[in-house]
C-alpha cells in the first residue's frame, strides 16, 4: 500500500465522520461511556487489591498464652518461634504491659484491677512478624499447636474479605463492560453501515473500475477505528485526571487508606482504555462491512 | 484464439425459475463492434454482467483474452475489470465531484499518483470532447455530456474492452448519434466494443455485428445485421 493511498483513506474516513456527524457523536459517546466505566472499575479493583496487599504485608500473628502460663514457658516458646525460618521478629508483650495499654485506653489501672479482684486477667502474648504474607497461615497453625498457647489471631479474615471484594468487583466490572461494550460495538456498526449505504454508488463505481476489496474496505475500517480512538481517548483523559483529582482530595485527607500513586500504572490503565476503544471501533466496522461489501 | 469466447454458458438466478441465459456459445474477436439486442428480459444485462464477472455462469466457460473468468478468485476480479471499461444507461457519476474528478477517480483507486493521473485524464476528456467542462459538476451538464464523462472514465485506463449497457437509453436521438460516433471512434482505435441496446435505428444505420437474444437463447448472430429480432 502506498503512502498517498493511506492519505486518501484517512481523508475519506474523516470526511464521512463529519458527514454523519450526529451518528458519529453517538457512537463516540457510547465508546467514551463504556471505556470510562471500564477505567473506573479497573482502578477501583486495582486499589482494593493494593489495599488488601498492603494490609496483608503489615499483618502480624498474635499468640495468646493461657493466663496462668509461667513467664519462663512464654520465653521458651518465644525462642522456638524465633527459630522458625519464616519468622522475622517476635515481640513479647507481658500481661503487665497489656494492662497498661488497656488502662491507657479506658482509664484507671487501679479500678480495673479492683474490678477483677486484684488479679491481672490478661494473658501474656507474642507478636510475630513473618517474611512473606503468604506463609502467615502456616506459621499461625504451627504456633497454635505449641504447649501453653491458648489462641492464635491473625487478620486473614479481613484480608480474605478485601480480596473477595476485589474479585467480585472485577466480575461485576467485566459484566457491565461486556454489556456496554456490545452497545458501543453496535452503535459503531450502525454508523459504519450508514456510511456504507450513503456511499453505495461510489463503492459500486470503485468495483467497476477495478478497485480491490481492501482498497474499498480500508476507509470504513479507519472510520470505525477513529470513532473508537477518539471516544476512548476522551474516556482515558477523564479517568486519568479524575483519578488524580481523587488522589489530591481524598488521598491526602484520608491518609490511613493506602491508594495507588503509581503514575506509570495509571498511564498504563489509560492506554488500555484507548487500545480497548480502538479494538471495539475496528471490530465494529469490520463486522459491519463484511456483509455489505459483496458484489 | 478469439478475444472473448462463450462455451455453452447457462445462467439462472435463484430468485426466478426462468433461465436467464440458455446454452450460449459465441466468439468475439479483438477490435470488433458488437450490438447485443433483444426484448427486455431476453438476457442482455445478464450477458453483460457475466462479462465483467458480476455474475458467474451456472454451467459453461467464459474465456477473455485467454483467461477463464469463471474460475477467477475473488482477489483477481479487480484485475479483470481494470482491463475493461463499463458504461451504463444511468451514467453512474459521482454527484459531488467535477467531471475531471469523476474521471480521475478511476485511476485514483488504482493507486496512481496525481502526476500519472493528470495527463491521462486530460487525454480522455479531450477524446470525448469535454476538456472545457472539466471543472463542472454532473448536474451542470446535459445528458449527453454526462454520458461522455462516463465514457471518458471508462476509457481513461486504455482498456481493451468497452462494455456499454444501453448507453443511449436516456438520451434524445441527436445526442445518441453523437455518443455512437464517439463509441465508433474508440472502436477504430482498437478497443473492442460490446453494446446492449434497444435502439433499432442505431443498429440499423451502423450495420455492425448483431447478436440477438430472446428468452435467454441466442437466436441470431449476424456479421452485418439489422435490428429485427421478431422473426
Amino acid at each position: 500500500m502506498k503512502l498517498r493511498t493511506v492519505g486518501y483513506f484517512i481523508k475519506q474516513a474523516s470526511l464521512s465522520l463529519f458527514r454523519n456527524m450526529w451518528m458519529s457523536l453517538a457512537a463516540m459517546g457510547s465508546v467514551t461511556v463504556s471505556m470510562f466505566i471500564l477505567g473506573a472499575f479497573l482502578l477501583l479493583a486495582l486499589n482494593i487489591n493494593y489495599i488488601a496487599t498492603s494490609v496483608q504485608s503489615n499483618v502480624q500473628v498474635a499468640v495468646f498464652f493461657q493466663v496462668d502460663t509461667p513467664r519462663q514457658e512464654v520465653i521458651n516458646t518465644q525462642k522456638k518461634i524465633e527459630a522458625m525460618s519464616q519468622v522475622t521478629e517476635v515481640k513479647l508483650v507481658p500481661k503487665e504491659e497489656g494492662l497498661k495499654q488497656i488502662s491507657q485506653q479506658f482509664g484507671g489501672e487501679q479500678e480495673l484491677l479492683e474490678a477483677t479482684g486484684g488479679i491481672n486477667p490478661l494473658p501474656d502474648y507474642l507478636l510475630v512478624k513473618v517474611d512473606n504474607p503468604e506463609t502467615i497461615e502456616d506459621v499461625a497453625i504451627t504456633v497454635g499447636t505449641l504447649p501453653w498457647v491458648e489462641k492464635v489471631n491473625y487478620g486473614q479474615e479481613i484480608i480474605d474479605k478485601l480480596f473477595a471484594v476485589a474479585r467480585w468487583l472485577r466480575w461485576l466490572g467485566a459484566g457491565i463492560i461486556l454489556l456496554l461494550g456490545f452497545g458501543a460495538l453496535f452503535l459503531i456498526m450502525i454508523t459504519i453501515r450508514l456510511t456504507v449505504f450513503s456511499r453505495q454508488r461510489e463503492i459500486n463505481i470503485m468495483k467497476y473500475v477495478g478497485a480491490t476489496d481492501w482498497f474499498i474496505r480500508w476507509p470504513f475500517i479507519l472510520e470505525g477505528l477513529m470513532l473508537g480512538l477518539i471516544g476512548s481517548s476522551i474516556a482515558a483523559l477523564m479517568v486519568y485526571f479524575g483519578y488524580n483529582m481523587i488522589l489530591n482530595k481524598i488521598g491526602t485527607a484520608v491518609t490511613f487508606v493506602p491508594l495507588i500513586f503509581d503514575e506509570v500504572l495509571i498511564l498504563r490503565c489509560a492506554l488500555t482504555l484507548v487500545a480497548g476503544g480502538a479494538l471495539v471501533g475496528a471490530l465494529g466496522s469490520i463486522l459491519s462491512i463484511r456483509r455489505f461489501l459483496r458484489v | 484464439m478469439s478475444f472473448i469466447q462463450f462455451f455453452n454458458v447457462y445462467k439462472s438466478y435463484n430468485s426466478s425459475k426462468v433461465t436467464a441465459l440458455y446454452n450460449i456459445s459465441l466468439k468475439i474477436e479483438k477490435g470488433e463492434f458488437v450490438f447485443l439486442v433483444g426484448p427486455s428480459g431476453a438476457g442482455k444485462t445478464t450477458f453483460i454482467k457475466l462479462l465483467f464477472r458480476e455474475e458467474v455462469p451456472n454451467k459453461g466457460q467464459i474465456i477473455i483474452d485467454g483467461c477463464s473468468i469463471t474460475r477467477l478468485k475473488r482477489k483477481e476480479i479487480p484485475l479483470l475489470r481494470r482491463n475493461m471499461g463499463i458504461v451504463f444507461q444511468d451514467f453512474r457519476l459521482l454527484p459531488g465531484r467535477t467531471v475531471y474528478e469523476n474521471v480521475a477517480f478511476a485511476l485514483q483507486v488504482l493507486e496512481m499518483s496525481d502526476k500519472e493521473i493528470k495527463p491521462r485524464v486530460e487525454k480522455a476528456l479531450d477524446r470525448v470532447g469535454l476538456s472545457s467542462r472539466a471543472r463542472m459538476f454532473p448536474h451542470q451538464l446535459s445528458g449527453g455530456e454526462q454520458q461522455r464523462t462516463a465514457i471518458a472514465r471508462a476509457i481513461v485506463n486504455n482498456p481493451q474492452l468497452l462494455i456499454a449497457d444501453e448507453p443511449t437509453g436516456n438520451l434524445d436521438p441527436a445526442t445518441s448519434k453523437e455518443i455512437m460516433e464517439l463509441l465508433q471512434e474508440i472502436n477504430h482505435l482498437g478497443t473492442t466494443v460490446i453494446m446492449a441496446t434497444h435502439a433499432a435505428d442505431i443498429v440499423n444505420s451502423l450495420r455492425k455485428r448483431v447478436i440477438v437474444l430472446q428468452n435467454g437463447r441466442l437466436v441470431r448472430d449476424d456479421p452485418e445485421g439489422g435490428y429485427g429480432y421478431e422473426t
